[in-house]
């Protein structure tokens, strides 16, 4: 029997194809292929049984592989696998949270969204050794967490970063009752993103190919959300080193492209935009030259306070070499997304799972040489800005071309039976993964979701080893991760 | 330096001037307008929406649980159900967020604050809030930034977010209160000193929105302690917010 199914992004799989191997094969197999997990969950498979779920990203080719293994109502523990691939940690620590069925020797085995008050941290001793707590709530209009910083004097040792506060139960509301407006609630600054995942499941699963023109105005949505909260980014960093100037004008930067979204479709940040089967909005002519002369301005804009804060040697003293997460790390911990092209790895999910456009466009793949400080993720803000405005002007002027093609396609089909679909949408911090799956009557019998943030948490922690603890809000920022996201 | 100061020049200024009558696009979608004769069976639609916000007999629309999606509206074409770009949508009563037939905004806004002397004597000049993200999704809180923005500029009218709720007049709550947040919460408003006020922002705050059929939450804060503002939205738009802050403490 083979070990893994291949499949691709947003196709359907049925799941008597997926094969079913004891642990102790799929763990070998796992450490043999030596790939990049996008999902491990289990479900319950009923007898008191439980089936593992893993799924891999082959990302040179485009390929995802599938397998499972199945645990009886007895078997509680397995090797863990963090120890050979440390990428797995948070997913086997999840999996052991919702399951209880234990990985033997992971290094890291602590709660991941709920248990708080059994929280055991690292405790560090010495003279000058102190810790310095953070969170739930913090100073500024953010999402709640709790950071516990292990300091010698000044210096940050280690940080120990505590989620769970937003802990809403998404994956069961969504077999509950799954809607758009769910979705686009899991995390409100991904909305596109989390929306075009979960009505591509939603449109596998149900047979419907979506129009052209409906692809189009997602993706040029998707772009403007990328554009939008990296200029906003932008603008935090700024702030947080003081540097007003920056933090006003990216704002107000900001701003223009949000309330574009808000003429295409009636909300700044786009909630309402995307439907299963298509998109609710159309996007005229007259809104298309409009929205065309935007973006020249923010571009104009970008550009000249991102070239006026470079050349200002205060502003690159607190960027350069600040939190900074080696190439090496950022591969071995696994960070996806933004954290990850910042520290030079190549991970983009829109070019290593591209749909036909990304090559009718001709849109193309440009590797960003970063060293992953907080300079390089500013910069890499920068560059993918510019390459959204680039991205979105294309596919407006493409879009002139299908003025009569409807937007909406009925969806009047059933969901398929037994299947199993994966699809992944390349938000702005990087590879939203939805997976669902279906009961023999055609219902939704797991929706597993997974942030770019699940994986880049835990390179937050290691960007602010061995930086003064005043850096830690200006780190934070440059990473910009997702609580709700990660908390689901 | 100078290339700083050129930017400022080229930036110009970019505030809104009258916040309280600033214009608002004609796609935003804010104060709902029924009017069940101009549909058959309105009943049809019942299921279309996502929070149970819109229900009959009579035909009514519930702001504090509308996510303003615009489902419904996508759905009935007849007229029947419309979104206005009309924004002042807050009101410090529960019950007045229920819309019914033939209201009009105008008439909504002449009653939905009530304006208590007490508040205005003591909070008109300044107001200092602290938020509180109660598992909210990031919509809402971003809009709150955004009110403190160079466009919006909440800080000229004395109203200002807070590191700290020793220094604030009250709280901010955007989100649907999880179980694992309820403690912090209820700690955070106990060290707000007296007299202080509560407002729920968004959708999830004042119902649970989306998420109100979840396990995970534990919402009784919200019985516990008066509420003096409920602010609609999903995600709140800057000008509400502002605008019914300053329509409460009467600036």
């Amino acid at each position: 029997m083979e070990h893994w199914i291949k499949t691709k992004n947003n196709t359907k799989l049925n799941l008597s194809d997926i094969p079913s191997l004891s642990i102790s094969d799929l763990r070998c197999s796992i450490i043999e292929q030596n790939k990049r997990p996008i999902g491990f969950f289990g479900k319950d498979w009923g007898n008191g049984e439980t089936r593992l779920f893993v799924v891999l990203a082959d990302d040179d080719n485009g390929d995802l592989l599938v397998s499972s293994a199945l645990f009886s109502a007895d078997e509680k523990s397995y090797e863990s696998i963090t120890q050979d691939i440390p990428s797995f940690h948070i997913f086997e620590r999840e999996f052991y949270e919702q399951f209880g069925i234990k990985p033997l020797n992971h290094p890291w085995l602590k709660p991941v969204r709920k248990n708080q008050n059994e929280y055991e941290f690292f405790d560090m001793k010495g003279e000058e050794v102190h810790q310095v707590a953070v969170g739930p709530i913090h100073a500024g209009v953010i999402e709640p967490g709790h950071f516990r910083f292990m300091c010698n004097g000044e210096n940050v040792y280690h940080l120990e970063i505590m989620l769970g506060y937003q802990h809403r139960g998404v994956e069961d509301l969504m077999l509950k009752r799954p809607s758009n407006q769910l979705a686009e609630s899991i995390c409100g600054d991904s909305v596109i993103a989390y929306n075009t995942a979960y009505s591509q499941v939603m449109e596998t699963l149900r047979g419907i190919e979506i129009s052209d023109k409906a692809k189009l105005i997602r993706k040029a949505a998707l772009e403007m959300e990328r554009a939008a909260i990296q200029i906003g980014d932008m603008g935090a960093i700024a702030g947080d080193i003081a540097y007003s100037m920056g933090a006003a004008v990216f704002g107000v930067t900001r701003t223009l492209i949000i309330n574009t979204m808000l003429e295409w479709s009636g909300s700044r940040f786009g909630r309402g935009l995307i439907n299963v089967g298509g998109v609710n909005f159309d996007i005229s002519e007259d809104e298309i030259t409009s929205t065309l002369k935007t973006l020249d301005k923010v571009g104009k804009d970008v550009d000249r306070m991102t070239q006026t804060m470079l050349k200002n040697s205060t502003v690159m003293s607190r960027l350069e070499k600040t939190g900074t997460v080696s190439f090496e790390r950022a591969k071995e911990i696994g960070l996806v997304g933004m954290a990850a092209k910042a520290s030079g790895v190549d991970l983009d999910s829109r070019f290593d799972f591209p749909d036909k456009w990304m090559h009718e466009l001709g849109f193309e793949k440009k590797y960003f040489k970063g060293v992953g400080d907080v300079n390089s993720r500013f910069k890499l803000r920068y560059k993918e800005i510019k390459e959204s405005l680039s991205m979105i002007r294309k596919i407006l002027n493409k879009l002139k071309e299908y003025k009569n093609e409807p937007i909406l396609t009925s969806t009047d089909n059933e969901l398929a039976k037994d299947a199993f679909v994966i699809s992944i949408t390349e938000g702005w911090r990087g590879e939203v993964v939805h997976i669902a799956m279906t009961d023999s009557e055609g219902r939704l019998s797991k929706y597993k979701i997974k942030d770019p943030s699940f994986n880049n948490w835990y390179g937050l922690a290691l960007a602010v080893r061995n930086n003064g603890v005043s850096d830690f809000p200006l780190c934070n920022k440059s990473f910009n991760l997702s609580y709700s996201g990660n908390d689901l | 330096m100078f290339d700083t100061l050129k930017s400022r020049i080229y930036q110009g200024q970019q505030f809104i001037k009258d916040i309280p009558n600033a214009p608002m696009r004609s796609q935003f979608r804010g104060f709902p307008i029924l009017d069940s004769t101009k549909c058959e069976k309105p009943e049809q639609y019942a299921n279309v929406c996502p929070t149970g916000a819109l229900n009959f007999e009579p035909l009514s629309i519930d702001m504090g649980k509308c996510t303003f999606c615009g489902a419904c509206k996508n759905l009935c074409k007849d007229g029947a159900i419309e979104f206005s770009n009309y924004y002042k949508l807050a009101s410090t009563s529960r019950e007045k967020l229920v819309i019914t037939e033939g209201m009009t905004p105008e008439e909504y806004e002449k009653t939905a604050i009530e304006v208590k002397k007490e508040i205005t004597s003591v909070f008109s000049r300044s107001l200092k809030l602290r938020q509180v993200s109660a598992a909210g999704c990031n919509g809402c809180e971003m809009e709150l930034n955004a009110c403190s923005n160079a466009n919006f500029d909440m800080g000229r009218f004395g109203i200002d977010f807070v590191a700290s709720p020793r220094h604030a007049d009250g709280i901010v709550i955007t989100g649907p209160i999880s179980d694992n947040m309820a403690y912090a919460l209820e700690n955070c408003y106990n060290s707000v000193p007296n007299p202080k006020i509560v407002i729920l922002c968004g959708a999830c705050a004042i119902s649970g929105g989306v998420f109100q059929d979840s396990t995970e939450l534990n919402r009784e804060f919200l019985e516990k302690y008066p509420i003096d503002l409920y602010i609609p939205g999903c995600p709140i738009h800057p000008l509400t917010f502002i605008n019914a802050i300053l329509g409460y403490i009467k600036k």
